[in-house]
């Protein structure tokens, strides 16, 4: 007793049994996921496979169809019965950037207005800094190219310091200047703040560069939750092999 | 054109003169609009925002109804207040205080909310609808409240907003039909631009009646000017 109540004080997140049904289809059925504080865990799979679904999950965007859902420590039960303070521990960068029409700086401080805070000193121009973006902080978003818009994304999740950050396919459709840009802030970010990265991606490379974990997801099914090094060199499951290799797995 | 030309003068006559008359038909028009507005304003954008921000069941019938309401004939919406407020109407007949009668001011302002709020709540409605459907799920993730997203989808839709309040605003300073029938055009009373404009054509003095025009088209064209410079960069 005393052990599980240690190991999930670790935990950012454990889902037990939980299911997200749409209509007839059902997208997610994830039975048991742990997802460790200060961990990188990517999250792989083919188009339909759930992983977006999960990070709506994660994000208490939606709640769930069944299961239960802890975070933190805390069980939250569908995701529905997480409280405002422990919501905002999380958030997550999509894969298409929505920014607001206001200017790039008021875009990075807007989650800090949400919370009726100014934040740390200094904190937006850090984080416009650390994005490279700086010199434009006070050009209208709209304006942006899209590896500017998902930096000034990245951004707007840095000075919120979540807890937990989800990335939701963050650099698909990006130049490869950019892509590096948003790996090292990724990785720099899991290592000087500790904090737990959920990344969803379709590139196993990217994947494999950043990730402590990896987990396999198929038909909204998890195939194979291991380590990196595991996960690419001595799968347990026949699919994730395919699936590294490169071939159709469906 | 001796007409337009002579309403023109006399317009400008009767600004420069500060003419008390006149001076007292712009300020109740301005004060009934206003405050007409001013409750369209605070009843329509939430509904607009509501309509274009939920899915539940009979919306398209709630719909169907703001958009017969935004084309309402001004004069239909009067003859509607005018039977519910009369002595025997099923208001006017409580004989309650704070409900208007009519012939006053107060019985104007109610058919100029009537016709100015379908309209400030169905254009809400279209701006807010036209906002990325994705940044609400953006904003929430980035921990906004409900309440605090809706805001922010204002904001975002802004432009739209401020058409839809110059729509209402547009839509009740220049109507006729119903101040008239509700208000009477009573001079000193309930007499405002556009019923004295109906007043000096019928007497035949169009001098006036133009000059009063001018006045009227002067008077909204520097109220959307403010309105627009009010939104600041927005246009630009």
């Amino acid at each position: 007793m005393t052990d599980s109540a240690s190991s999930s004080a670790a935990l950012a997140y454990r889902l037990s049994g939980v299911r997200k049904v749409y209509g007839d289809r059902v997208a997610l059925q994830a039975d048991s996921l742990d997802i460790r504080l200060g961990e990188i865990l990517a999250v792989v799979g083919p188009s339909g496979a759930g992983k977006s679904t999960l990070l709506r999950l994660l994000n208490f965007l939606e709640p769930a169809t069944a299961g239960e859902i802890e975070f933190l420590g805390q069980p939250v039960g569908d995701g529905s019965r997480v409280g405002l303070a422990m919501r905002r521990q999380v958030t997550t960068v999509f894969q298409r950037p929505v920014l607001l029409s206001r200017s790039v700086h008021a875009n990075v401080a807007y989650g800090l207005h949400l919370r009726g805070r100014r934040g740390r000193h200094g904190i937006v121009e850090a984080a416009l800094e650390q994005v490279g973006l700086s010199q434009i902080a006070h050009q209208p978003a709209r304006t942006l190219s899209g590896g500017e818009a998902q930096r000034v994304a990245l951004a707007r999740a840095l000075v919120i310091e979540p807890r937990v950050l989800l990335l939701d396919e963050p650099t698909a459709n990006l130049d490869p200047y950019n892509i590096g840009v948003i790996e090292s802030i990724t990785r720099q970010l899991n290592q000087e703040r500790r904090t737990t990265i959920v990344l969803v991606t379709h590139n196993v490379f990217q994947a494999k560069r950043l990730a402590h974990r990896v987990v396999l997801l198929l038909g909204g099914q998890i195939v194979e939750v291991a380590g990196v090094q595991q996960f690419f060199e001595a799968p347990a499951d026949p699919r994730t092999r395919a699936f590294v290799n490169g071939e159709l797995v469906y | 054109m001796s007409d337009l030309l002579r309403g023109i003068l006399q317009a400008i006559q009767l600004i420069v003169a500060g003419d008390a008359a006149l001076l007292e038909i712009v300020a109740l028009s301005l004060r009934v609009s206003g405050l007409a507005l001013t409750f369209s304003v605070l009843v329509g954008i939430p509904l607009g925002a509501f309509l274009g921000l939920t899915r539940f069941i009979g919306r398209r019938l709630v719909i169907a109804l703001l958009y017969t309401g935004m084309g309402f004939p001004p004069v239909v919406v009067g003859l509607f207040v005018y039977v519910l407020l009369s002595r025997s109407g099923p208001l006017g007949s409580l004989g309650l205080s704070f409900i208007p009668r009519l012939f006053t001011p107060g019985a104007m302002v109610i058919a100029q909310t009537i016709i100015a709020f379908p309209l400030v709540a169905g254009f809400t409605m279209a701006a807010v609808m036209g906002v990325d459907p994705n940044l609400r799920q953006q904003v929430i993730a980035l921990g906004a409240t409900p309440w605090q997203a809706t805001w922010t989808i204002l904001q975002e839709a802004r432009i739209g907003v401020l058409v839809a309040i110059i729509a209402g605003f547009g839509g009740i300073i220049s109507e006729v039909g119903a101040v008239m029938l509700v208000g009477g055009n009573i001079e000193h009373n309930t007499r405002v631009l556009t019923t004295a404009i109906v007043l000096e054509t019928a007497k035949g003095d169009y001098g006036l009646a133009i000059a009063l025009g001018l006045i009227l088209l002067g008077i909204s064209f520097l109220i959307n000017l403010a309105m627009i410079r009010l939104q600041g960069k927005s246009f630009d």
